[in-house]
C-alpha cells in the first residue's frame, strides 16, 4: 500500500489538464493512471484539425493539442504510469491497479479526481435488428484502426449518426478511399457541428438523411447491406419507406456514454440526465474528496472546454489536499423549460469569485433568452438566436451575480423565448 | 485401432467426444465452422432444466433428469460455470391452474422429486420483481443455469486432452456405407472411413442421416431471438422466471446468465433458414414485450446485445439417440431443448453403446479433469497481485468491462482447441462481451491473435471465414 | 448560383451565392456579415487543412498523422493526399516535421502532427 496525495484516473486532456492545475496550484504528490500505453487519450486518433481555437488561438490537431498539455506536465515532472488499468476505487479513496511491470498496486489518496472519459453507444444498446456479420463499427473504433493501427475497415460505408465522429469518419473513410454512400440520423437534426457537416460531406457530396434510421443489416460473414427507412415525429419507422443500401461496413456513431464504471463503486451519485457525477462548483462529486472532470463528467463538444473544466478541478482539488475547508452548505442549480441538464447541479454557498454553468438543451430553440432565475428573479440573461443539442452553452456569472447565486434559495437555468 | 468420426463440435458431438475418450480409440470431430459451439450450443437460454416439462416415457423426460443430475460433479471436473438458482413457471391466470398441477404431476412422474406449487406472494418474496399479475407458480430448486458454450469448450478441451482430434471448416456432404465401415465425404474432397461415425451435426443431422440411412429425419429450425441485458440489471431475478409453457416451446423466459447478465427470450418461429443468425424488430419486441409481462420494471435501456438461436426441433418430437439399423452410424437427431440438460446423459449411454459395439477397451490414461482459463475478473485481491506476479500479461487489462486481461486472452488461444478469432476469444475469456461490446478492446485482441498465431491483422476475423474485420492496411 | 450552408455560427444560415462575376460575388440568405465574408470566399477560393496519416518505421506507434501547414484549395484535397501514398518516414520524429514539402506546388508542406519516438 503507498500513500498519494491526488490520483488523476485518466491521463487523457482532463486528467492532463487537472494535473498540470494541480501541480501549479501548489499540490506536488501527483499521480495520473493511464490505462493506454501514451498519453493523450482519444485525442491520439483525432488526428483532424478543429481543437484548441479557445484555448491556445489557433487551429491544432488532436494529436497536436494532446502534446501541448503532454508537455505541460512532463515539465513539471508529475509521474505517471502508462498500461496501468484502475481495477477498483472505493469512497475512503482506495485505488486499486494494474499494469504489466509492477503487477497489482494498492495506493490510499488524499483526493481522486476521475478523468475517464467517455465511451460510445453500441449497437447492442440502440436495438438495431438484423445479422451479425463483420463490419459493424462504432466510429471510434474504426477512427483508431485507420489513425492508429493503419488498416481499413472497409471501402462501402453507410454511417449511423451525424454526431461529430460519424461526420469525421465520413470524410477520412473518404480520404482513404472509401465510398461513404450515406449518413443517417435518427432525429430531424445533426448533433454535429454545421463546419463539420460542410467540411465533411458537403465537400464530398455524401447525403445526409434526416429522420432516417437504419432497420435491418444483412450479410453472412461480413455485412453486404444495410436497409434504412424514415421516422415518424415519434421516431418509429414508417412502413414502406425502406430502402436497402448496399455497403460492407456500417458506422454507429450513435452517441457518447460517461464511462463511470469506477464512480459506481465507490458511491458516488451520478445524474440520470449527464450519465456522470452530480458535483459541485468545486467539480467535487458528493462523495468527500473525489472530484470529477471531462467527458467522465458530462460530454463536451470542444476539448477546449474539457481543459478548462479539468484545470479548474485540478485546482480545486488541490486547494481540498491543502485543507480548504467549506462548509457544506450548498445551493441547487436546476435544469428547467428547454435546458436539458446543468454542471455543477450543486454550488457551494461558501467562497468568493466568479461562477460557470456548463448545459445542453433538449431541442433546437430559436430567438431564445438563456437566464439564470434566483428565487423568482432574473440575474442574468443572455440572447441566443439559436441553440442546438449539439452545442454545450456555457454561462459565465460575475462576482455579483456568483454572490447572488450563492444567496438564494434554489437557482434554476432555463430558456426563455424573446419578447418580439 | 478402431476410428470413429464425430460430426459436430456442438454440446452433443463434444460431449460424446469427451466420454468416447475414456475408451481406447482413435477419435476424430469434424467440424464445418472453425470453433465449437457455433450453433445452437453457442446460441440458447442456457438453462440446466429441471425435468418437469417434457412427456413422461420420452427420451428427452429420461435424459433431462439422468443430465440434471450430473451437472454439479461434471461442472467441477471441466471447470466451467454452473449454478443451481431454481426456476419458477409463472402462472398469471386463476384459470390455468390446472395447467401448474399438469407441470406438477408431470415432473414427479419424470423423477423430479422437488417440485411443488407456491403462490405469487410466495415467487415475489423471492423475486420482489416478479409482476404483481402472478398467481401462483411451479417452483423447481433443482433447475440451474450454465454458459452453455463454455460448457461445450470444457468438454472439447478435456477431449483433446485424452486423445481426441479436432477438425474445423471440414464440412461433410455425404456418408456412403463402405462394407462394415462407412465413408465420409466432405465439401472439399476429402474422405475418412470409420468403423462408426456420430451423427452429432444438430440442424443439419436430418440431412447427414439422409444421405445413408433409408429411415428418413427432417429437422425444422426454430428461431429464437434473445436479448442481454447489462450485468446492472442483474438484481431483476436470480432464479429462472418461466411462463406456462405453449405448444410452441416454453415461452419467454427472463434468466439470469451464470456471469450476472440477464437474459430475455426466446421467441419461437419455424423457418428455413439453417443458417440464420439475424436477428428481427418484430422478434426482438416480441420478446422485450413477453418478457415485461414477467418483469414489468425491464427497461430497453440495460440492454447491451442481441441474438438469434435456432434449434433443431425433429418431426419425430422426440430426441432420436442411437444406431441407424445396420449402419454403423450412431443417430444423435433431433436434440432440441432439453438438450443442453441431457447431453452428459446422452453422451454416456451413447459412448457406452458405440464401446460395446466396437468393443473398445478403456483408455487407462483418461484424465477427467480440466481446468479452465483463470479468471481474472472472479480473483481476489490477493489472487489477482500473485498471478499479475507471475505472468506480467495478467497485468495488462484487455477489455475493461469485464476486465479481462491479455494473459487470458493468449492462454484461450494458445490451449487446446483454442480460439481462432475474436468470437472464438470472447466466448472463451469474455473479452467484448460487455457494455461497451467490444467497441474499445476488439482492435487490442486483433493484435493478439494476429501476434500468436502469427498471422496478418487482414486475416483475422470474427467468426470463420469471410468475416474478415478490416480490408486491409491504410496505404 | 451555388447554395451552401454557411459555417460560421450553429445557425447554419442557408446561403445562396451568385457567382456569374466573380468579381462581384453576391450572397444571399445570410443574417449577419460574417456570411456574406463566408460565402464569397467559398466560391472564390474556398481552402481547407487536410489532415490524414502515413506509415511510420521503427517508431512506439504504427502510423504518423500529418496535416498540411496551412489551408490548401479545396481543389487540390484529393491530389494532396495522393502524395502521401507510399510515404514511410523513420521515427524519431517531432511535431512540424516536414513529411512532404511544397504540396503540388502550393508551397504549402505536409508536417507532423506527433511526436514518435523510436522503439
Amino acid at each position: 500500500m503507498s500513500v498519494k496525495n491526488l490520483i488523476i484516473i485518466g491521463g487523457g486532456p482532463a486528467g492532463l489538464a487537472a494535473a498540470k492545475s494541480a501541480y501549479d496550484a501548489g499540490e506536488r504528490d501527483i499521480l495520473i493512471l493511464e490505462r493506454e500505453d501514451r498519453l493523450g487519450g482519444i485525442l491520439n486518433q483525432c488526428i483532424h484539425n478543429g481543437f484548441g481555437l479557445h484555448t491556445f488561438k489557433e487551429e491544432l490537431t488532436g494529436p497536436e493539442y494532446a502534446a501541448r498539455y503532454i508537455d505541460e506536465v512532463l515539465k513539471r515532472g508529475i509521474e505517471y504510469k502508462l498500461g496501468t488499468t484502475v481495477l477498483s476505487i472505493d469512497k475512503n479513496k482506495r485505488v486499486t491497479c494494474v499494469n504489466e511491470k509492477d503487477g497489482l498496486q494498492i495506493y490510499e489518496a488524499g483526493a481522486i479526481i476521475l478523468a475517464c472519459g467517455c465511451r460510445e453507444r453500441p449497437r447492442g444498446a440502440i436495438n438495431i435488428a438484423g445479422c451479425r456479420a463483420a463490419g459493424i463499427f462504432s466510429a471510434g473504433t474504426a477512427q483508431k484502426l485507420i489513425n492508429i493501427d493503419g488498416y481499413m475497415p472497409g471501402k462501402e460505408v453507410v454511417i449511423l449518426g451525424s454526431g461529430d465522429i460519424g461526420l469525421i469518419m465520413a470524410r477520412r473513410m473518404t480520404f482513404q478511399g472509401a465510398k461513404v454512400k450515406a449518413v443517417v440520423e435518427l432525429m430531424p437534426y445533426s448533433s454535429g457541428l454545421n463546419r463539420n457537416i460542410v467540411q465533411c460531406l458537403n465537400d464530398f457530396d455524401i447525403p445526409l438523411m434526416f429522420s432516417h434510421t437504419v432497420v435491418d443489416i444483412k450479410g453472412k460473414g461480413r455485412v453486404s447491406s444495410v436497409v434504412i427507412a424514415a421516422v415518424d415525429e415519434k421516431l418509429n419507422q414508417i412502413k414502406g419507406t425502406e430502402q436497402e443500401i448496399k455497403c460492407d461496413t456500417l458506422l454507429l456513431s450513435v452517441g457518447l456514454l460517461p464511462e463511470n464504471e469506477l464512480s459506481k463503486m465507490a458511491d458516488v451519485n451520478l445524474s440520470p440526465v449527464t450519465g456522470g457525477a452530480i458535483v459541485d462548483d468545486d467539480m467535487m462529486t458528493e462523495t468527500d474528496g473525489i472530484f470529477a472532470c471531462g467527458n467522465v463528467l458530462h460530454v463536451h463538444d470542444l476539448v477546449d472546454f474539457v481543459s478548462e473544466e479539468s484545470e479548474w478541478a485540478g485546482a480545486r482539488a488541490a486547494a481540498y489536499i491543502a485543507g480548504e475547508k467549506v462548509n457544506g452548505d450548498k445551493v441547487a442549480v436546476q435544469a428547467k423549460d428547454g435546458v436539458r441538464y446543468v454542471v455543477p447541479q450543486f454550488v457551494n454557498r461558501d467562497g468568493d469569485g466568479t461562477l460557470k454553468l456548463k448545459m445542453r438543451v433538449g431541442n433546437v430553440f430559436k430567438n431564445v433568452r438563456l437566464c439564470v432565475v434566483c428565487d423568482g428573479e432574473e440575474i442574468y440573461a443572455k440572447k441566443k438566436m439559436i441553440v442546438t443539442p449539439g452545442e454545450m452553452e456555457t454561462v459565465t456569472l460575475d462576482e455579483k451575480q456568483t454572490r447572488a447565486l450563492k444567496n438564494c434559495k434554489l437557482a434554476v437555468v432555463c430558456l426563455k423565448a424573446v419578447k418580439q | 485401432m478402431k476410428k470413429i468420426l464425430i460430426i459436430g463440435a456442438g454440446v452433443i458431438g463434444c460431449s460424446v467426444a469427451r466420454e468416447l475418450s475414456r475408451y481406447d480409440a482413435e477419435i476424430t470431430v469434424l467440424e464445418r465452422e472453425n470453433d465449437v459451439a457455433c450453433g445452437t450450443s453457442k446460441a440458447n437460454s442456457g438453462v440446466v432444466h429441471g425435468g418437469f416439462d417434457a412427456k413422461p416415457g420420452t427420451k428427452k423426460a429420461h435424459y433431462n433428469v439422468r443430465g440434471n443430475a450430473m451437472f454439479d460433479k461434471l461442472s467441477k471436473e471441466l471447470d466451467f460455470p454452473f449454478r443451481r438458482n431454481g426456476a419458477y413457471v409463472l402462472c398469471f391466470d386463476d384459470d390455468r391452474w390446472d395447467g401448474l398441477k399438469k407441470l406438477y404431476d408431470q415432473g414427479l412422474e419424470n423423477g423430479v422429486k422437488d417440485v411443488k406449487v407456491v403462490t405469487g406472494d410466495e415467487v415475489r418474496k423471492r423475486e420482489p420483481y416478479v409482476s404483481p399479475e402472478v398467481k401462483g407458480a411451479l417452483w423447481c430448486p433443482s433447475s440451474g443455469i450454465v454458459s452453455p458454450y463454455e460448457m461445450t469448450i470444457a468438454y472439447a478441451e478435456n477431449a483433446a486432452k485424452n486423445g481426441v482430434k479436432f477438425v474445423f471448416e471440414k464440412k461433410v456432404s455425404k456418408l456412403e456405407k463402405d462394407g462394415a465401415k462407412i465413408k465420409v465425404v466432405c465439401e472439399d474432397g476429402e474422405e475418412y472411413a470409420a468403423d462408426v461415425v456420430v451423427n452429432a451435426a444438430g440442424l443439419y443431422s436430418d440431412e447427414l442421416n439422409n444421405t445413408v440411412n433409408d429411415k428418413k429425419y427432417k429437422i425444422v429450425p426454430r428461431k429464437g431471438e434473445y436479448m442481454l441485458l447489462d450485468k446492472t440489471a442483474g438484481y431483476l431475478t436470480s432464479t429462472t422466471l418461466f411462463q406456462l409453457p405453449t405448444a410452441m416451446g416454453k415461452g419467454i423466459l427472463v434468466v439470469p446468465s451464470v456471469h450476472g447478465n440477464i437474459l430475455l427470450g426466446p421467441t419461437a418461429v419455424d423457418i428455413d433458414d439453417k443458417d440464420c443468425k439475424d436477428t428481427t424488430y418484430d422478434g426482438l419486441s416480441e420478446a422485450f414485450d413477453k418478457a415485461r409481462v414477467t418483469v414489468p420494471s425491464l427497461t430497453k435501456k440495460q440492454v447491451i446485445t442481441q441474438f438469434t438461436g435456432l434449434r433443431a426441433h425433429a418431426d419425430a418430437g422426440d430426441f432420436v439417440i442411437g444406431f441407424a439399423g445396420e449402419l454403423p452410424l450412431y443417430n444423435l437427431v433431433g436434440i432440441e431443448s432439453p438438450g443442453l440438460t441431457a447431453a452428459p446423459a446422452i453422451a454416456v449411454d451413447a459412448s457406452e453403446e458405440i464401446a460395446d459395439y466396437l468393443g473398445l477397451t478403456f483408455n487407462h490414461g483418461f484424465d477427467p479433469i480440466r481446468k479452465g482459463i483463470p479468471c481474472f475478473a472472479k480473483m481476489t485481491e490477493k489472487e489477482r497481485a500473485e498471478i499479475a506476479k507471475k505472468n506480467p500479461l495478467y497485468g495488462r487489462i484487455v477489455c475493461r468491462c469485464e476486465v479481462v486481461t491479455e494473459g487470458e486472452i493468449v492462454d484461450s488461444i494458445n490451449r487446446p482447441v483454442g480460439a481462432k478469432d475474436l468470437d472464438g476469444v470472447k466466448r472463451r475469456t469474455r473479452a467484448g462481451m460487455g457494455r461497451c461490446q467490444s467497441g474499445f478492446c476488439s482492435e487490442r485482441v486483433m493484435e493478439i491473435i494476429a501476434r500468436e498465431r502469427g498471422i496478418d491483422m487482414t486475416e483475422v476475423t470474427k467468426s470463420g471465414k469471410g468475416s474478415e474485420i478490416v480490408i486491409g492496411r491504410v496505404e | 448560383m451555388k447554395e451552401m450552408i454557411c459555417i460560421c455560427c450553429p445557425m447554419g444560415c442557408r446561403l445562396t451565392v451568385d457567382d456569374s462575376d466573380l468579381s462581384n460575388v453576391k450572397v444571399s440568405g445570410n443574417t449577419c456579415p460574417r456570411g456574406e465574408k463566408y460565402g464569397k470566399e467559398e466560391v472564390v477560393c474556398p481552402k481547407r487543412m487536410v489532415t490524414s496519416v502515413v506509415r511510420v518505421e521503427g517508431g512506439d506507434v504504427a502510423m504518423l498523422s500529418v496535416k498540411t501547414k496551412d489551408a490548401i484549395e479545396k481543389s487540390k484535397i484529393s491530389g494532396a493526399l495522393k502524395t502521401l501514398k507510399g510515404v514511410v518516414v523513420k521515427a524519431p520524429v517531432k511535431i512540424g516535421d516536414v513529411v512532404v514539402q511544397n504540396v503540388l506546388g502550393t508551397g504549402v508542406d505536409f508536417i507532423a502532427t506527433k511526436n514518435v519516438s523510436a522503439r
